[in-house]
């Protein structure tokens, strides 16, 4: 489903000056596949994520999502395959605060440019065990309520890639644990490759499949 | 979701920022809106008042004065001139008419004015209900005298030397309300009308013309008495031209050859207005420096929102927003708050008119009206707009430009 070749990143200090380029091991993920992606801080979690899902563009490699190579996709083109093909779950502060619950996941097709279904948005709040904050503010949601109408939102498109960057750092273990099975799961039933970028020890076991920076 | 709910949900998150914003622009937007108003109407009152007259003929004394009491009622006579003379201009081969006036006395601050039927046509007048004056001592009144006196046909009241409601009173001579007149949008609503030598009358300590014997030789202005009389006097002369050669000789010859002086009403009109302007536009002007602060201000709340929505930004073209649609919504939030923030100014703007009415009764006298749109308010609308896109230009290249991977890695 993913491939990756080659792929590396020239980091930039502050002042501009000095420089140093990371090179990333080749990956390649298969839908329904889970990956955990480890290492400490400071490795390139982010910044792989990020040249995954689009958000940067590489110094040298190539990225393949579905066959395409996505460095011959232009700005708008990979804004359309982000918001169709990815689903993006970052660790915190990632609902727009001005928007009820329903409004941040029917931002998610309006965005992609697909059509909102309202069944949708109300089928999987009911499968996360949200139905009752559907017209909530998000500023009313707890930390672990949040990831999970994160999770909601990433998967509402039904991606073929979800990408989680530190999903769970800042939760309890409870939580933690809700929230790694979930993403499990919706992964598994949307068919979709499953990547989590973390340095949280307490995912280690759940997840068997690595790839170590 | 669409965007236009995205950024009402925007504004609503904020509401104390965007109320400020609003409220800034629309005080701005109020006050020009009222110049607005006021300026063309009564821009359309002096026209629609002085139509018809090109000069008007009276007492030596400030033009201007002579002016704002002739054609508008307004001010006090300048002293008077003698009929004989008025006579032997009104048959001066420039001239196409005049209409004589005789003023002095009013009713409840309504003026009374002794003048013949070419007066009420000047202004189309049509009865609304009575006869015409004919007889001394018969009246027909405007609209707004009958409305804001309550006197009806038939009634009987004092008038009161001066404009004053509290004048002295000539209680001898009580005149009679004959007629009434139709509304008419000019001044005429506020006059009441009647016979020159009603006027005469009303002032004479004793009555000089005894017999009722028709003149052998009329007056042209006032047939009543006879031509060449010494003592009559009346206030002033409105005068029509023949042809445009009378705008360049009349004037000068009343001037200099009679003990008389004429007056343009276009040119005193254009005069007071150069005097008046200053003051209309130090207000315009501090109208715009309004509408510049709250431009700011709408640019500031917008570059600083911004600050705290980039992470919003990022999150979104995560998502799939296109930089175009970011750079969209940015410049739609800042143009919709000027478009409603002008909206409410211009409703305001009425609603100040509308009490101004309601409450003052000089607002009712003058004949405003609220209800009237102008082409200049659908200007100022669509260029509220455009300062709307404006300052959120800035705020809006910045949107387009987020670093994604900078927002979201938290370097």
């Amino acid at each position: 489903m993913i491939a990756t070749q080659g792929l590396t990143h020239r980091y930039h200090s502050k002042n501009g000056v000095l420089s140093h380029e990371i090179v990333f091991p080749d990956l390649a993920v298969e839908r329904g596949e889970s990956f955990l992606l480890l290492g400490n801080s400071g490795s390139g979690k982010t910044t792989l994520l990020h040249l995954l899902g689009g958000l940067l563009r590489p110094l040298t490699g190539k990225i393949e999502v579905e066959k395409i190579d996505i460095a011959s996709l232009s700005e708008t083109e990979l804004d359309r395959m982000r918001g169709r093909q990815i689903g993006f779950v970052f660790q915190r502060n990632h609902l727009i605060s001005a928007l009820t619950v329903k409004n941040n996941l029917l931002l998610a097709p309006f965005l992609a440019g697909e059509k909102q279904h309202e069944e949708r948005v109300d089928q999987i709040l009911d499968e996360l065990g949200l139905r009752d904050k559907k017209n909530a503010m998000v500023f009313e949601l707890s930390q672990g309520q949040a990831q999970r109408v994160a999770i909601a939102r990433a998967i509402i498109n039904k991606p073929s890639l979800i990408l989680a960057d530190e999903p769970t750092s800042a939760l309890d273990d409870k939580n933690c644990d809700q929230v790694i099975e979930l993403l499990n799961k919706v992964a598994m039933e949307n068919n979709a490759a499953l990547i989590v970028a973390t340095h949280d020890h307490r995912l280690k076991s759940r997840l068997t499949k690595q790839i170590v920076l | 979701m669409s965007i236009q709910q995205l950024i009402w949900n925007y504004l609503k998150a904020k509401k104390l920022n965007t109320g400020l914003n609003i409220l800034l622009l629309s005080l701005g937007i109020a006050m020009i809106t009222l110049l607005i108003l006021f300026n063309n109407q009564l821009e359309e009152k002096i026209t629609n008042n002085s139509k018809g007259i090109d000069l008007v003929v009276g007492a030596k004394g400030s033009p201007l004065q002579l002016i704002l009491c002739s054609v508008f009622h307004v001010d006090f006579p300048t002293g008077n001139i003698k009929l004989r003379e008025a006579d032997r201009l009104a048959k001066h081969r420039l001239v196409k008419y005049a209409i004589p006036l005789a003023l002095g006395d009013s009713y409840q601050g309504f003026r009374v004015v002794g003048t013949n039927r070419a007066y009420s046509s000047l202004y189309q007048a049509d009865l609304a209900s009575g006869d015409w004056w004919e007889k001394d001592l018969e009246v027909t009144l405007g609209s707004a005298v009958a409305q804001l006196t309550k006197l009806k046909v038939g009634d009987r009241f004092e008038s009161a030397h001066g404009l004053t409601k509290d004048g002295h009173a000539h209680d001898e001579n009580k005149y009679v309300v004959s007629g009434i007149l139709k509304n008419s949008g000019t001044v005429i609503d506020e006059l009441i009308l009647t016979t020159i030598s009603s006027v005469w009358k009303v002032h004479e300590e004793q009555v000089i013309n005894h017999n009722d014997q028709m003149p052998i030789s009329p007056s042209l202005l006032v047939p009543s008495v006879e031509a060449g009389d010494s003592l009559r006097e009346i206030t002033s002369l409105l005068i029509k031209y023949k042809n445009p050669i009378a705008a360049i000789q009349l004037p000068r010859f009343i001037n200099t050859q009679t003990s008389m002086q004429a007056a343009s009403p276009a040119f005193e009109m254009a005069r007071l207005f150069t005097l008046l302007g200053v003051g209309a536009n130090a207000l315009m002007g501090f109208a715009y420096v309004l509408i510049f602060i709250s431009g700011l201000s709408i640019f500031i709340a917008l570059y600083n929102s911004l600050k705290e929505r980039r992470y919003d930004m990022a999150i979104m073209r995560s998502m799939g927003a296109s930089r175009g649609l970011l750079f969209k919504t940015i410049i739609l939030e800042g143009s919709i708050l000027t478009f409603i923030g002008a909206s409410v100014g211009i409703l305001l703007g009425h609603a100040v008119l509308v009490f101004f009415v309601l409450i003052m009764e000089e607002g009712q006298k003058m004949g405003l009206s609220a209800g009237i749109f102008y082409v200049e308010e659908g200007v100022i609308l669509a260029g509220s707009v455009v300062l709307g896109i404006f300052c959120s230009l800035l705020p809006a290249i910045q949107a387009y430009r987020v670093n994604i991977h900078n927002v979201l890695a938290g370097s």
